[in-house]
């Protein structure tokens, strides 16, 4: 069997469609169990209350907003650097999930920090630098959008995903240089010292269930984009086999 | 080569005065906006004077950017330097080093005067100058990416704030950092010597950035 053969958006676009339930369905369950978890098994904190479960999205949302811009400019880079069109799509895919997991992770950040923190924003440095990765995504996803032709979108986005991989460390320093000498570190992050066990588990789960649920969102997306690009010959595909 | 590229450029912003100066009158009004906006409390003019006169800045090397290669790409003459045996990126770093010495300088020049409405020091002022210095060729810099890659877009010059923009980010903090430090009576240097190591690296990388998405968009 060759692995090769599903380079090309043809024959992906039918495997795409028989993947998508494998990790739907468990996305749907872990999302049930860790809901579950996180709600009733995971006790109160001891200093927050009950207005700390918000982490079981928020965290998850964070860590796989910035994970998935790496990903989307490893993708764009594969797919500009090998001219491989189905690289190339699972960038313009991935770059709309990684961009809604930023927004969510900056709207459940501000509906934490209200009853902890009293304020809804803060400048702090990780909130800030969040901000600036979603500006990223918005530039990717606007300047793709914008451009007629789909090869010229797939390389300037590559382009522009890779110039803000190599600045992203960049900004996260200048970032936080900028905080400390402002305000200080007044306010940080998880202040407890230990993780109590039910709380790590209903993180971990909903953190499988964002995964597993990026994965099929992107394939659905991306089959939509196979449809858009290669319409006659994904047909042809889905019909013959 | 480069220096043939440096003086046409030069030789066709002489020629459309008009639009220098609107960047740098653009620069001024921006900057004069915010007194009145705020309130002419000398105290606070002077705590803010810093972010007032780098974000200014910021969004007057907007208006020039857009201009970096739509000329050429329209009138075909970009077509005809892609063509030619000499490397791309001596091409895009010819052009951008005419696009700073036009459309940044001036901007430098005349921000002691936006300084001193805003109250701040003669020695503020210094350093303000050498902030802007090391600062906007990395404006230009970065920006010739977003240049090259929207260039024949529909709506091409939002299209590059939003996408330079956020890349402007570090240059901004550092260069206000300086001035802020020097407001504040500290030392500026160590953000003047990260300005420096951030305009070294966008000199080394940029131009071969901008020359791949000028091959993307002429092709």
């Amino acid at each position: 069997m060759n692995l090769y053969k599903y380079s090309s958006p043809v024959n992906f676009y039918p495997l795409a469609g028989r993947l998508i339930p494998w990790f739907a369905i468990p996305a749907a369950l872990l999302f049930a169990a860790g809901i579950f978890v996180g709600f009733f098994v995971a006790p109160a904190d001891y200093q927050q209350g009950e207005a700390y479960r918000i982490i079981f999205i928020h965290v998850p949302a964070a860590w796989l907003g910035m994970f998935l811009y790496v990903l989307m400019a490893v993708y764009a880079g594969i797919g500009w650097a090998f001219n491989a069109r189905l690289s190339s799509m699972m960038a313009s895919s991935i770059s709309v999930t990684g961009a809604m997991f930023t927004f969510l992770s900056l709207v459940t950040g501000a509906f934490w920090g209200k009853p902890t923190w009293g304020t809804w924003w803060v400048w702090d440095a990780r909130m800030t630098s969040t901000l600036i990765l979603m500006f990223l995504y918005i530039g990717f996803i606007s300047l793709q959008s914008s451009i007629e032709d789909p090869r010229r979108a797939d390389r300037a986005g590559a382009v522009l995903a890779i110039v803000g991989v190599i600045n992203i460390p960049i900004i996260y320093f200048s970032v936080q240089w900028w905080n400390t000498l402002h305000q200080g570190a007044t306010i940080r992050l998880l202040q407890k010292p230990t993780i109590h066990g039910s709380m790590l588990y209903a993180l971990l789960i909903m953190l499988a269930a964002c995964w597993l649920y990026s994965v099929a969102v992107v394939l659905i997306r991306v089959r939509c984009i196979i449809l858009e690009r290669e319409q006659n010959a994904a047909r042809f595909a889905e019909a013959t086999i | 080569m480069l220096r043939w590229i440096i003086w046409r450029d030069l030789m066709l912003s002489w020629r459309r005065r008009a639009d220098v100066l609107s960047t740098l009158f653009f620069f001024v009004i921006v900057a004069s906006l915010f007194p009145l906006g705020i309130g002419p409390e000398t105290e606070l003019l002077r705590s803010i004077a810093p972010g007032v006169v780098w974000v200014a800045a910021l969004l007057a090397s907007m208006l020039s950017l857009g201009r970096v290669f739509a000329n050429d790409f329209q009138d075909g003459t970009l077509e005809q330097l892609l063509l030619t045996p000499q490397p791309l990126f001596l091409v895009v770093a010819g052009k951008v080093f005419a696009q700073w010495l036009t459309s940044e300088v001036p901007l430098v020049l005349i921000a002691p005067l936006l300084g001193l409405q805003l109250g701040l020091s003669k020695q503020t002022l210094v350093v303000l100058v050498i902030s802007l210095l090391l600062g906007t060729p990395v404006l230009s810099l970065i920006g010739s990416i977003g240049a090259a890659l929207t260039l024949g877009l529909r709506s091409s010059s939002v299209l590059i704030a939003i996408l330079v923009l956020p890349l402007y980010i570090p240059v901004l903090i550092f260069g206000a950092g300086a001035v802020q430090a020097s407001v504040l009576g500290f030392d500026p240097q160590p953000h003047l010597y990260l300005l420096g190591a951030v305009l070294v690296l966008s000199l080394i990388f940029s131009p071969w950035a901008t020359a791949a998405a000028l091959k993307i968009s002429v092709e």
